[in-house]
């Protein structure tokens, strides 16, 4: 009862922000077109969360993601500018060089941490610079022209095929939330991810292999911001070394909008899904009403400390 | 169901194994020692738990009681001696193998995850799965809560938002999940209340009817006549007395735990009491506490003996302000009651985690409740005056170390205690409340503390020393007082105490036996 509760604030939280745009702001807010743009501008950040939920709720944190993506976005310019393969190969080859590079990104991330027992925080903190520095070392300073690919159709929000109705990468959004659905509520992986964030040194009494689980959640997590950076390419039809900047923290944002605890142990697929969600709406809506840059930082900022204080409440009118 | 069960030994204790060697023990300690740096916490235990069999261990606070739990238990590697579980050499190199071999410990301090629900936490590590994919063991869950006779807990429930003895009972239900031959409970009634121990009570005699064998550490000697079947008791790291029936006089019991020889060296500083410095009426600090009343007397050492969980600590911290007061009066005559914070001073038990800040210098430890006096102009503090304050005291208390930069904890166990009590000096308070002042600190500094803190009585302080170590408290205090679960004793001198009097009243509350 209290978990359904739970799961549904961020629900309830995206309908009141969008009915509140929806009477505030022009009619062109909530017509379809806009609806299915919103969608699209959640996708990086939505995929980017989806990661950053199994590592949050593993006990840990990711602050690189943002890097990573920047990283992605590099590499899949570079790999579609490679005159040696076939046409047809290219864009599949820099769609899973960015996310095979993520992988490795966040598996030296998992190295650091459950190996050399530095905390997560800090780590990343490193890597958030490393990977930053990579990327425009890889990129030459500069962003990466890339010859057109059907990779650009990815973020299309009124995508080629019209019977697709939304861009091919809100799908893959979709589908991944799922995935990681089923995954954290329904395997052992994801139980041990719960397990790990709820109580590590119960995890390891109950023979858990508790750093190859790390290593896994954090290779997952940097997987996902190289598929985020795959859609950050599509946006942008570029490598920017520069892009992303600052967007780790939207990320974290949205999981914990979603019900994830930076403590561990708690967070859900489908409440992250909704906290990007969330963060899209907030934006788009504040553009469409005319609300000043400066305005919507304050805004942003509030929801995120106003869903934190909300959350305490309740816990502590649970507790009582 | 026996079929189910690992190993060749029958399951079902013999009717008259009890009191005999079984011929076939479930496992088997011989001269078990294990040492952490020069201090010996098992000297040469032997231990036989036939199957099927509660088995009480009591002891002295310190007797060795829970290192040799963390030995059984995996999480401690025995130094020497040998170790025998189902015929078998034993020698589990962490929790999660002696889980597999069959031994589970049930955690003082409930090893779950509290985020997960019933189901979650019983199956731990041991999820069954096709594919990756969970698949429910609800079946075996529950017949695992229904054995220990919890069939109604909805192995739904978050563990989270269980009380204390239903998370005793989920442990116990994975070690039974785990086809468990012995289980190992370390004071699982220490936090429990009456009613909720009788449950656990039963769920152990349902256990023991499955053929289960458990090893029950309790410091209440009433209990463990009920539930157990022999009683073995060790002192100072050796077994005192093995395999007892559970029909032995407590007062034998009691003359094992406690005969061994004294070897500590107390100093014999004359005292003379003076007027009355705190006073202490109607006191409860927790709930379900009997109240209490005493009287501290300028140039009193009173000591407060009791076991863990006696209460000891809550009616310390208490008096200090740092825990609620549910009833009662305190008084210091002369002083206005706004007053009176700043005249006593309260030591922690737990000093790494509270006592002090182990990163900070040992200049910043000692100085930190009173650095309003090292204010100088602009507000700036007089580093020069706090370092010479801290060299003073730290000279006074004969604290070895470097320099006052020195972070507090490179220091010794002894020492850092020593700057923790340097704080309480140079607060200039009167009261000490002390919570087991030589916890964790070696033979050499226990001795030096003990004269420390005779002298600063002498000088005419009044000094509660609460602590669970008697020769310690029968050779510095004046006065004694024993706890039993929040009800204390009246105060006598401490000639008027023997050991086994002050064990009686702390295991069973009852006055002279």
């Amino acid at each position: 009862m209290k978990a359904t509760l739970r799961s549904l604030l961020p629900c309830l939280g995206l309908a009141a922000t969008f009915l509140l745009f929806a009477s505030i702001g022009p009619s062109a807010f909530h017509c379809a077109f806009n609806l299915k743009t919103i969608l699209t501008q959640s996708v990086i950040v939505g995929i980017g969360a989806l990661g950053m939920t199994l590592v949050i709720v593993g006990g840990g944190i990711d602050l690189s993601v943002g890097s990573i993506i920047a990283l992605a976005t590099v590499l899949a310019a570079k790999v579609l500018g490679l005159g040696f393969l076939p046409g047809a190969v290219l864009p599949w080859a820099a769609a899973a060089c960015a996310v095979a590079a993520g992988a490795g990104c966040g598996l030296l991330n998992g190295f650091l941490t459950a190996r050399l027992g530095i905390i997560a925080f800090i780590v990343t903190l490193g890597t958030m610079q490393i990977y930053r520095g990579a990327a425009k070392w890889a990129a030459g300073e500069q962003t990466v022209t890339a010859p057109a690919s059907w990779l650009n159709a990815l973020m299309e929000v009124d995508p080629t095929p019209a019977w697709l109705v939304l861009a091919p990468g809100a799908w893959i959004l979709l589908a991944l939330a799922g995935a990681v659905s089923l995954v954290l509520t329904r395997t052992v992986f994801g139980r041990h991810v719960f397990a790990l964030g709820s109580n590590e040194a119960t995890a390891r009494l109950c023979g858990i292999p508790v750093v190859r689980r790390r290593l896994l959640i954090y290779a997952l997590g940097g997987a996902f911001a190289g598929m985020a950076g795959v859609m950050q390419f599509a946006n942008l039809t570029l490598g920017d070394p520069t892009a992303a900047e600052g967007m780790e923290l939207d990320i974290i944002a949205a999981v914990v909008i979603g019900g994830g605890s930076l403590r561990g142990g708690e967070g859900t697929a489908v409440g992250s899904l909704v906290g990007a969600l969330l963060m899209a709406v907030l934006r788009n809506g504040c553009n469409m009403a005319g609300i000043p840059n400066y305005l919507q930082n304050i805004v942003v900022g509030a929801i995120i400390i106003g869903a934190m204080g909300l959350d305490k409440w309740r816990q502590r009118a649970a507790e009582t | 169901m026996a079929g189910e069960l690992k190993g060749a030994v029958p399951a079902g204790p013999p009717a008259d194994g009890r009191t005999l060697l079984h011929p076939r023990p479930l496992l088997r300690l011989r001269g078990v020692r294990k040492a952490f740096g020069a201090a010996q916490a098992l000297q040469g235990v032997d231990l036989e738990i036939a199957p099927g069999e509660v088995h009480a261990l009591v002891g002295e606070n310190g007797a060795g009681k829970s290192t040799l739990m963390s030995i059984l238990g995996g999480s401690l590697a025995p130094d020497g001696g040998t170790m025998e579980f189902l015929g078998a050499p034993y020698r589990p190199p962490g929790p999660a193998q002696a889980g597999n071999l069959g031994v589970s410990l049930v955690h003082q301090e409930l090893a779950l995850a509290p985020h997960l629900d019933v189901e979650s936490n019983i199956c731990l590590g041991r999820e069954a799965s096709r594919l990756g994919f969970l698949k429910s063991q609800g079946g075996r869950v529950r017949e695992a809560l229904e054995r220990l006779g919890y069939g109604h807990l909805d192995p739904r429930t978050r563990v989270g938002d269980l009380g204390t003895a239903e998370r005793q009972i989920v442990e116990i239900a994975r070690a039974l999940f785990q086809d468990a031959r012995l289980i190992l409970m370390d004071e699982p009634t220490s936090s429990l209340p009456a009613r909720d121990a009788e449950n656990l009570f039963g769920a152990i005699a349902r256990l023991k009817a499955r053929g289960v064998s458990v090893v029950y550490i309790s410091h209440f000697l009433e209990e463990t006549a009920r539930v157990a079947d022999r009683i073995t008791v060790l002192r100072d790291g050796r077994t005192a007395a093995a395999g007892l029936p559970a029909s032995t006089p407590q007062r034998d019991i009691l003359a094992a735990m406690v005969g061994r020889p004294v070897t500590e060296i107390f100093p014999s500083a004359p005292r003379t009491l003076g007027d009355t410095l705190l006073s202490v009426r109607g006191w409860i600090s927790r709930p379900g506490a009997a109240p209490a009343a005493f009287d501290l007397r300028r140039g009193q050492i009173l000591g407060l003996a009791g076991l863990v969980g006696s209460g000891r600590s809550s009616l310390l911290r208490g008096l200090a302000g740092l825990g609620p007061r549910i009833a009662g009066e305190m008084g210091m005559p002369g002083v206005p009651p706004r007053d009176m914070g700043g005249r006593i001073g309260f030591l922690s038990e737990d000093r790494k985690e509270e006592g002090l800040a182990l990163n900070l210098s040992v200049r910043a430890n000692a100085t930190l409740s009173v650095l309003g006096r090292f204010r100088g102009p602009g507000g700036l503090l007089r580093r020069d005056a706090e370092t010479a304050a801290v060299r003073e005291v730290c000279a006074a208390l004969q604290v070895r170390y470097r320099d006052p930069e020195q972070a507090v904890g490179a220091l010794s166990g002894g020492n850092q205690q020593k700057v923790a009590l340097s704080r309480l000096l140079l607060g200039r308070s009167e009261v000490w409340l002390l919570d087991e002042p030589t916890r964790g600190v070696d033979v050499g500094a226990k001795a030096e503390i003990y004269r420390l803190i005779s002298r600063a009585a002498a000088e005419g302080k009044a000094v509660l020393w609460a602590g669970s170590y008697l020769p310690e408290l029968f050779g510095v205090c004046d006065s004694l007082a024993v706890l039993h679960r929040g009800k204390l004793s009246p105060v006598r001198p401490v000639g008027r105490w023997t050991e086994a009097e002050v064990m009686a009243w702390a295991t069973s509350g009852a006055g002279r036996p």
